[in-house]
């Protein structure tokens, strides 16, 4: 570690945490329905998008509309895209000729982009074409980020409101979540990629004869739109089979630092939406710092666990003043290598600049377990502030059972029905988990798809649903995942990780909306204070990790055990 | 719920084309007019000849020319239309084997720079680090029949520093230092 990649990953951060003031002030603006600087040109396209659906924008929902619409909106966008991958072969814009995808795995694709995962089984430049990119795939980083900003919202809802049942109009706040956030940052975000390097045309794979005289044939695209909303939206769905650690996806350093400021930023502005909009801008930095806490911890992780390098190679002659090089670039080098991979699993985004799957043990550990935390750091765009609240109310439970009052958070009182609601989202997380992993690890159509043997295999099987529960999408890339039984346990699990866990907490909203907000007293558990914060940070990783913490031992901890041993298998 | 169909469908339609085709047609052409040369994949031709990506890496195996590091896509190493990294785990015995041979066969007195023996994680890095050129100066010397001390300045003349000393990391891209190698020194291979 050095004080120059320390100084690389404060500088990203504290970009992140300027950025968060007003972006957050802007989201707060779009989503109680102010005037924004975006008004004259947004609002006539948002008008006439929910005159067309006959969406009048003043009716609200109740939280079993709102999950009615979200449910109805998603399955539709599901069932396009599996029709969109399964007919390329014969639709527009499919310059390489590509076949259709097979069922399982455009199944998994489906359900992979629908849920804001892109968990991708298949490789980028080797499968789809221009229009399945386009059309199938960038349609769903644009609109399952919005639809998780949405149900953040209607969340944030049913705390600012005392009494009746209306949580907004989830037509509404997606079209606006689409219109006034996500489209026009990405197309700022996407210029400056393109200027940055990143190619955007529409043409075919280019062949170059190299100076050795070989023929190179280089696969290119629309790879900047891509890009740009790849990483508002949280998605990680890259244009290339190595995501953004294909020089075309990030060329320089300073496309890498862009990359993680981009996917950052809407999930940090939210959470300080969110503390805007109850009147509480203490209560936005409070868990805006949780997350800040957590993430330094685990970028500091990967940090050493990376620059120690591996034993094993330099017990054959290799210098470890690089630290671990395998699957790395040498362009971002290992602290903004370190930075990506800790952001990018504490974010739910999923995309990787270098390869996870040949981190050391440990530093594969920490993204894997950033992921087991629930993906609140600060997680997706909308379903980390969601996360985050589920956390929270769990948290001011906790204190109350130790100091025998009601616990309360923000006003509102929290009782038996929200807190079932909230341990049935977040027991979602170890049940698909932890069920899917023991099945693979002894079954046959399990274990044959492991690349490395030993202690890595277990982690590369764990490591594939934690991140497909989690609605991550990242993987320990050495499994052979385009397989029938992981394409549909993994499909199955990342519809879990994220409806099974929308659906309580939108439940949540609806019994919280009805409740009085009532006002502080003498007795009340301050939340925007640093000892709430200490005691969240701890029931994220007690509740969070600790249940995964017995598979973990068994996968990287054995790992580190052996390889530090010197034995290799 | 019925009454949930039409928005349903409507703004799935109006989202999809908006976002799907709008956007990046868009991009397209903005980028194109604006960026043509990155927008197309930053490539570099000489005399009307392409030969490659200012930002893609290629294979180099003469001893004449700085050679990249090793690279893990299929079928051959530097296939730009397949990336991919090896994935192998930090304790896959395949790794240590092929990390071992790989340092054999630099010829190099042990250790040597990791980034000269590991495979990246695109397999498509163009850069290497200064370290490891350096470790490449005299066999081009002695390949090319020229000073080491010209292929030092050449080397020193195309790494690339970090930004304000800070930001990224000294690297060499390697088809640009033996595009300047081929000018200062040209070979008859």
């Amino acid at each position: 570690m050095t004080f120059f990649g320390w100084l690389q990953i404060g500088f990203v951060l504290v970009a992140v945490l300027l950025l968060a003031k007003p972006l957050g002030l802007y989201l707060a603006r779009v989503f109680t329905g102010e005037r924004t600087f975006l008004f004259p040109v947004v609002d006539p396209v948002e008008r006439g998008f929910l005159a067309l659906a006959g969406v009048r924008a003043g009716k609200e929902q109740n939280w079993l509309g709102y999950a009615g619409s979200m449910l109805m909106f998603s399955l539709l966008g599901f069932l396009a895209l599996y029709a969109i991958l399964r007919l390329q072969n014969v639709l527009p814009l499919n310059p390489q000729g590509f076949p259709a995808l097979p069922p399982d795995l455009a199944f998994n694709t489906a359900a992979s982009f629908v849920t804001n995962t892109n968990w991708q089984s298949f490789g980028g430049e080797t499968t789809m074409s221009h229009l399945s990119q386009m059309l199938g795939l960038t349609v769903q980083n644009f609109v399952s980020a919005a639809t998780g900003i949405a149900v953040a919202m209607a969340l944030t809802r049913a705390f600012m409101r005392s009494g009746g049942s209306a949580i907004g109009n989830f037509w509404v706040d997606l079209t606006r979540a689409t219109l006034y956030v996500l489209l026009p940052l990405a197309i700022v975000v996407a210029l400056v990629f393109v200027a940055l390097g990143l190619p955007q045309s529409l043409d075919a794979n280019f062949v170059a004869t190299t100076l050795e005289g070989a023929q190179q044939t280089i696969a290119s695209g629309p790879v900047a739109s891509q890009e740009a909303i790849k990483q508002l939206g949280t998605n990680g769905g890259g244009f290339f089979n190595v995501n953004a650690a294909h020089p075309f996806e990030n060329p320089t350093a300073f496309s890498n630092y862009l990359n993680i400021v981009a996917m950052l930023s809407i999930s940090a502005a939210l959470v300080y939406a969110f503390g805007q909009m109850v009147g509480s801008r203490r209560q936005g930095w409070a868990l805006i710092s949780v997350t800040v806490i957590l993430l330094v911890i685990g970028t500091g992780a990967i940090y050493w666990a990376e620059t120690y390098g591996n034993p094993l190679l330099s017990a054959v002659g290799v210098d470890p003043s690089m630290g671990n090089m395998e699957g790395k670039e040498v362009r971002f080098g290992q602290a903004m290598s370190a930075l990506y991979a800790a952001v990018t699993t504490g974010l739910s985004n999923g995309g990787v600049n270098a390869m996870h799957s040949s981190l050391t043990p440990l530093g594969g550990l920490v993204p894997m377990f950033l992921m087991q935390l629930g993906e609140v750091l600060p997680g997706g765009v909308g379903s980390g502030l969601y996360g985050l609240v589920v956390f929270a109310i769990l948290a001011v439970f906790v204190a109350g059972l130790m100091v025998g009052r009601t616990p309360e958070f923000l006003g509102k009182k929290i009782e038996a029905r929200e807190m079932k609601l909230a341990m049935l989202a977040v027991l979602i997380l170890p049940l698909t988990i932890l069920g899917f992993t023991s099945v693979s690890a002894v079954a046959e159509f399990g274990t044959s798809s492991i690349l490395t043997p030993g202690p890595h295999g277990l982690s590369e099987i764990l490591y594939a649903y934690t991140s497909a529960a989690g609605n991550n999408g990242s993987a320990f890339g050495g499994l052979t995942a385009n397989t029938l039984w992981y394409n549909c346990t993994l499909g199955i699990a990342m519809l879990l990780g994220r409806f099974a866990y929308i659906v309580p907490v939108l439940a949540i909203a609806g019994a919280l909306v009805k409740k009085p907000r009532i006002a502080p007293s003498s007795g009340t558990f301050p939340t925007d204070r640093p000892l709430f914060a200490g005691l969240l940070i701890g029931i994220i990783l007690i509740l969070g990790g600790l249940q995964f913490f017995p598979a973990l031992a068994l996968g990287p901890v054995v790992e580190h055990f052996v390889m530090l041993a010197g034995q290799s298998f | 719920m019925l009454d949930q169909f039409r928005p349903a469908i409507v703004l799935t339609v109006l989202l999809s084309a908006l976002t799907g085709l709008g956007y990046p047609l868009a991009i397209t052409a903005v980028a194109q007019a604006a960026f043509p040369v990155q927008a197309n994949g930053s490539r570099i031709e000489i005399d009307g000849q392409l030969i490659g990506s200012d930002l893609i890496g290629q294979n180099f195996s003469q001893p004449g020319y700085f050679w990249p590091r090793p690279s893990a896509t299929v079928p051959d190493p530097y296939n730009a239309a397949g990336s991919s990294g090896s994935n192998y785990g930090p304790t896959d015995a395949r790794l240590i084997e092929r990390v071992s041979g790989a340092v054999a066969s630099l010829g190099a007195a042990a250790p040597v720079p990791a980034d000269a023996v590991t495979t990246s994680a695109s397999g498509l890095d163009p850069h290497i680090t200064p370290q490891n050129a350096a470790l490449q100066v005299a066999r081009i010397a002695a390949a090319r029949g020229v000073a080491p001390a010209l292929v030092d300045a050449i080397l020193a003349d195309v790494t690339e520093q970090p930004l304000l000393g800070i930001f990224g990391q000294p690297r060499v891209n390697v088809l640009r230092l033996n595009l300047a190698l081929d000018q200062a020194a040209p070979t008859g291979n």
